[in-house]
């Protein structure tokens, strides 16, 4: 691993551990028209889109665990969904979605769908309380809308943070041509 | 000399431009991408599985813990941040949220007040109907009458016309010229018909004339009952000079013994009692002031009385 991939991962731990931080503490908190903004998930599409699959799915692992254990929730629960998430987001970001500028805004809203169903489900597996209505009728919609609303100003932070593999070869470019 | 700006002038041929970097996980094989991921899903599974199944004092659990504690003053130091912030929009959520209550109280307020008022309409309604009951299951009743009882659908619309509309027409046999009373006493009679309404001229009409008697006189005196000088009050015309009338006495309807001529009234129908009594020496007959026993400003319902007998025919 070089230094700059180190760096790069360091900085991405520490804008998942910010989001998580900031999801349990204040966001979950929020509850606007029955809707709660996932500050967290946001954040996971974001990197995963700009990093990729291996690099999405291990930022959702840890990511989730980190928020299972904070939440003392089932170890692996979250960790699970986001894991699959940054998977398939990544993929995305890799292929079709690549320097596509509505990319952001539609994994969020398609993550956030597939987020509350896989979760609905695993509960509903796991024996415990999984209301589908309130679920997926009455909070789906306001919370897709939620995270498409925090969608914007978190892509455009974490982009400047992490930036897209490349922008530094463009950079060079634009100086060759001053 | 123009100066040549394009990109392939400047650049020159020589400069080669670098091609785009890829991802740096694309140019991991596929199959250490699925590997990788494939772990991470098993690895989740077995923590679940091993979280779900173990006590809650087992060793995730502990490590749960482990990991909630370190993030426990993260999370205080955030929420510490985001208490004002959180705090103006409880205020402002709160603020919403009651004008929207106070919306809502208010229409029920004035619901509950408008089923308020109906219930004490309905109350007093009841009232009116249990009294007209009593009175008509009374000795008072006339007899060779049956009772028809009717709201008041309209009040007199001027102090110069002296008529009601009754909810209660021919449909139920209500004939013309039939008498109208409450329990208090005689109301007028009927002088306009329909099928479903009816008419009533009030006692106290310019038109209206009852043959009437001092129930408490000695000598019996008669009178006609016509409309008095002041608001709603009564006069016994035609009273004769030597008449024993006093104050207090009661005036009923006199009614008539003519089994041909029957009047209009049955007798004994209350009307009011006598307030004032004056004699002139130039006067013929007996001045006598009855105060009415029926409020002929607040009627609600009203009992018309439908003879049982044929109506008479007129030779």
């Amino acid at each position: 691993m070089t230094v700059d991939a180190a760096l790069d991962a360091a900085k991405a731990a520490g804008i998942l551990f910010l989001a998580v931080v900031l999801q349990i503490s204040i966001f979950s908190g929020i509850d606007i028209f029955g809707g709660r903004p996932d500050l967290l998930l946001v954040t996971l599409v974001v990197v995963a889109l700009l990093r990729g699959t291996i690099f999405g799915a291990a930022a959702g692992f840890g990511a989730g665990l980190l928020y299972d254990m904070g939440t003392f929730g089932t170890l692996g629960f979250i960790a699970l969904l986001y894991t699959l998430a940054g998977y398939w987001i990544g993929r995305y970001g890799e292929t079709t979605g690549r320097d596509r500028s509505h990319a952001p805004l539609l994994s969020v809203a398609v993550v956030t769908v597939l987020f509350s169903f896989g979760a609905l489900m695993l509960h509903f597996m796991l024996g415990e309380n999984a209301p589908a209505r309130e679920v997926l009728v009455e909070s789906l919609v306001p919370t897709v809308l939620l995270n498409l609303l925090i969608a914007v100003p978190v892509y455009a932070a974490v982009r400047r943070i992490l930036r897209p593999p490349g922008w530094a070869d463009r950079a060079r470019e634009v100086r060759l041509l001053g | 000399m123009a100066r040549n700006r394009s990109v392939s002038a400047v650049l020159g041929g020589s400069v080669a431009r670098p091609r785009p970097q890829p991802f740096p996980s694309r140019s991991r094989s596929a199959l250490k991408r699925r590997a990788v991921v494939g772990v991470l899903v098993l690895l989740s599974l077995v923590l679940i599985t091993a979280s779900f199944r173990e006590s809650s004092d087992g060793f995730l659990h502990r490590v749960g813990g482990g990991g909630a504690t370190v993030l426990r003053p993260f999370e205080v130091g955030a929420e510490r941040v985001a208490r004002p912030f959180r705090d103006a929009y409880g205020y402002l959520a709160g603020l919403v949220h009651a004008k929207a209550e106070n919306k809502r109280l208010r229409s029920e307020l004035d619901q509950a007040r408008q089923e308020a008022n109906q219930g004490r309409i309905k109350a007093q309604q009841n009232d009116q109907l249990r009294a007209a009951l009593v009175f008509i299951d009374s000795p008072a009743f006339p007899r060779d009458f049956r009772p028809v009882n009717t709201r008041v659908l309209g009040a007199p619309q001027s102090p110069f016309e002296q008529r009601v509309i009754i909810a209660a027409g021919s449909d139920a046999g209500i004939r013309i010229d039939a008498p109208v009373i409450t329990e208090e006493g005689l109301v007028g009679r009927v002088t306009g018909l329909t099928g479903s309404e009816a008419e009533v001229t009030l006692l106290t009409d310019e038109e209206s004339a009852v043959p009437a008697l001092d129930l408490d006189s000695s000598t019996n005196a008669r009178g006609l009952v016509r409309r008095g000088q002041g608001k709603g009050s009564l006069i016994l015309d035609r009273v004769a000079k030597d008449a024993a009338v006093s104050e207090g006495d009661k005036i009923v309807t006199a009614g008539s013994r003519s089994k041909q001529f029957p009047s209009l009234f049955p007798r004994g129908i209350a009307i009011g009692s006598v307030t004032s009594v004056g004699r002139t020496d130039t006067s013929l007959f007996t001045h006598v002031q009855i105060e009415p026993f029926v409020d002929f400003s607040s009627l609600d319902s009203v009992i018309v009385l439908v003879s049982k007998r044929r109506p008479p025919v007129a030779p």
